[in-house]
């Protein structure tokens, strides 16, 4: 990973202006809709990227799903910042 | 024995609507038909608004509103609300010329989700030649700029040949000065206006190796900040793009005059009759029009096609290639290396790329040819 992709405690993520997360309903499914891209996403990632609002912090995205799926806030941020650093590289996401 | 209908098809992703053919540019490989339509032909906005109405509610999840140059339409923003409103994710497609800042910022109000803005060259002098319109270097820049200050994303489009094959690199420096968050680099792909240019666009193969090198370690480099696209000149292909990604799988294209196509180059190919939104849902048409069934699927399939494991990878390349260049649309896209028309079109690739061009045939209304115009030849190989 190197810096431009790195998320930090503190990272406010956000999806910038360009990328919505959609509900596609004809498929059944959540999709992230990016430029000539289109990202199927499972129903767990879409939760983490509901809130990745740009006001919650890293820390607060992990409490919350910690709190909600009651699993360790440890494994969900690792599982967290990995989802969101492949996002950021693909430019689909911002901190 | 009780007879069953089909399942309908997959619902479409993408919609691309050429909103007109009218473009001040004149590039040599331009994707509309050679047949251009002429502005009285073209569509009414209610009814543009209702086929983008009726691509949401039919399951596509992009609009892509491209041209000629789709600006040039008066009701531009009008059309761009409606998409977006009808829960589109809304694209233009755009050579950026005549497209003021109060224009761009109007446009991304109405909800204009994305900008991609063409580059002919990566200098002034190559741009301006290339796309044939002295000035428009100075235009795209600052509509690049306006694109940026109204907050949207920007993807520059560069269709590369051998005239600016040259400057891939400084393309890639181009999109990173203009804050581009996406870059394509896009070969060019040899039907309609390019076909007829060939000799004059076809790169030499080392060259085009070098590029996609060059290319490969840029992605590396400007991971993170710069997103690269790259289609890959087919000639030189060992697989064909799987064109549209797929015949009526993915896509429909709807011409200016209304025409639904599964891709801008379908009517080249005779025998299809292809309906009209203005007489037909969209929705009709992409499950019941003839001529989107026609090589939907792998029914349609010859050997070696037929039976090769990447039928529904490639979904056999592109029909209008097939038809162009071996002159039946159900032959294998002859950029497969299993075609045994391949190994013709390499040898012409090569021969075209190195023995120059013959005359410039630059895209216009008063250029503008019948439909199905014939490809150049094919260089003759020796048997194997």
């Amino acid at each position: 990973m190197n810096e431009i992709t790195e998320i930090h405690a503190g990272s406010r993520p956000h999806l910038p202006r360009g990328v919505r997360l959609r509900r596609d309903e004809a498929r059944a499914r959540w999709t992230l809709l990016a430029p000539e891209r289109i990202f199927e996403v499972d129903d767990t990632a879409a939760a983490v990227l509901e809130l990745c609002d740009g006001e919650r912090d890293l820390n607060t995205i992990v409490a919350e799903l910690a709190a909600r799926y009651t699993a360790p806030a440890a494994v969900i941020e690792k599982d967290v910042v990995a989802m969101l650093a492949d996002l950021k590289a693909k430019r689909v996401l911002e901190t | 024995m009780t007879a069953h209908a089909p399942p309908p098809p997959a619902p479409p992703i993408g919609l691309l609507v050429e909103l007109t053919h009218r473009c001040p540019l004149g590039c040599l490989y331009c994707s509309n038909p050679l047949a251009l339509e002429r502005p009285g032909a073209e569509l009414d906005g209610e009814t543009w608004k209702r086929v983008f109405s009726e691509a949401a509610a039919l399951g596509a999840l992009h609009v892509h509103l491209s041209g000629g140059e789709p600006t040039a339409r008066r009701d531009i923003v009008d059309l761009t609300r409606h998409a977006s409103q009808s829960g589109l994710y809304t694209n233009l497609i755009t050579s950026g010329i005549g497209v003021s800042e109060k224009l761009t910022g109007e446009l991304a109000e109405a909800g204009l989700d994305h900008a991609q803005l063409s580059f002919q060259g990566a200098d002034k002098e190559t741009n301006d030649r290339l796309g044939h319109y002295a000035g428009s270097w100075e235009r795209k820049r600052a509509f690049a700029g306006y694109v940026i200050k109204a907050g949207l994303p920007l993807t520059i489009n560069a269709v590369i040949h051998r005239a600016n094959l040259h400057q891939v690199g400084a393309f890639i420096d181009l999109a990173v000065e203009l804050g581009a968050r996406r870059l394509e680099v896009a070969h060019t792909q040899y039907y309609g206006w390019a076909l007829l240019n060939r000799a004059a666009l076809m790169p030499p193969r080392k060259e085009v190796e070098e590029s996609i090198a060059l290319v490969e370690a840029a992605r590396v480099r400007l991971k993170g900040a710069l997103v690269i696209d790259m289609v890959i000149p087919d000639y030189y292909a060992r697989y064909p793009k799987p064109c549209a990604g797929g015949w009526g799988r993915i896509a429909i294209n709807v011409s200016p005059s209304g025409k639904a196509l599964p891709c801008h180059a379908a009517e080249s190919i005779p025998g299809l009759e292809f309906w009209n939104v203005r007489d037909r849902s969209l929705s009709d048409i992409w499950r019941s029009n003839p001529a989107f069934k026609a090589f939907r699927g792998t029914d349609w399939m010859r050997e070696p096609c037929r039976s090769c494991d990447r039928r529904e990878i490639d979904w056999g390349g592109c029909r209008c290639q097939a038809l162009a260049l071996t002159g039946d649309a159900r032959n294998a896209d002859p950029a497969c290396h299993k075609s045994p028309d391949h190994e013709r079109i390499v040898a012409t690739a090569m021969a075209e790329s190195e023995s120059g061009a013959g005359a410039l045939r630059w895209r216009s209304l008063k250029n503008a040819a019948e439909p199905r115009a014939p490809a150049p030849p094919l260089a003759d190989v020796a048997p194997r």
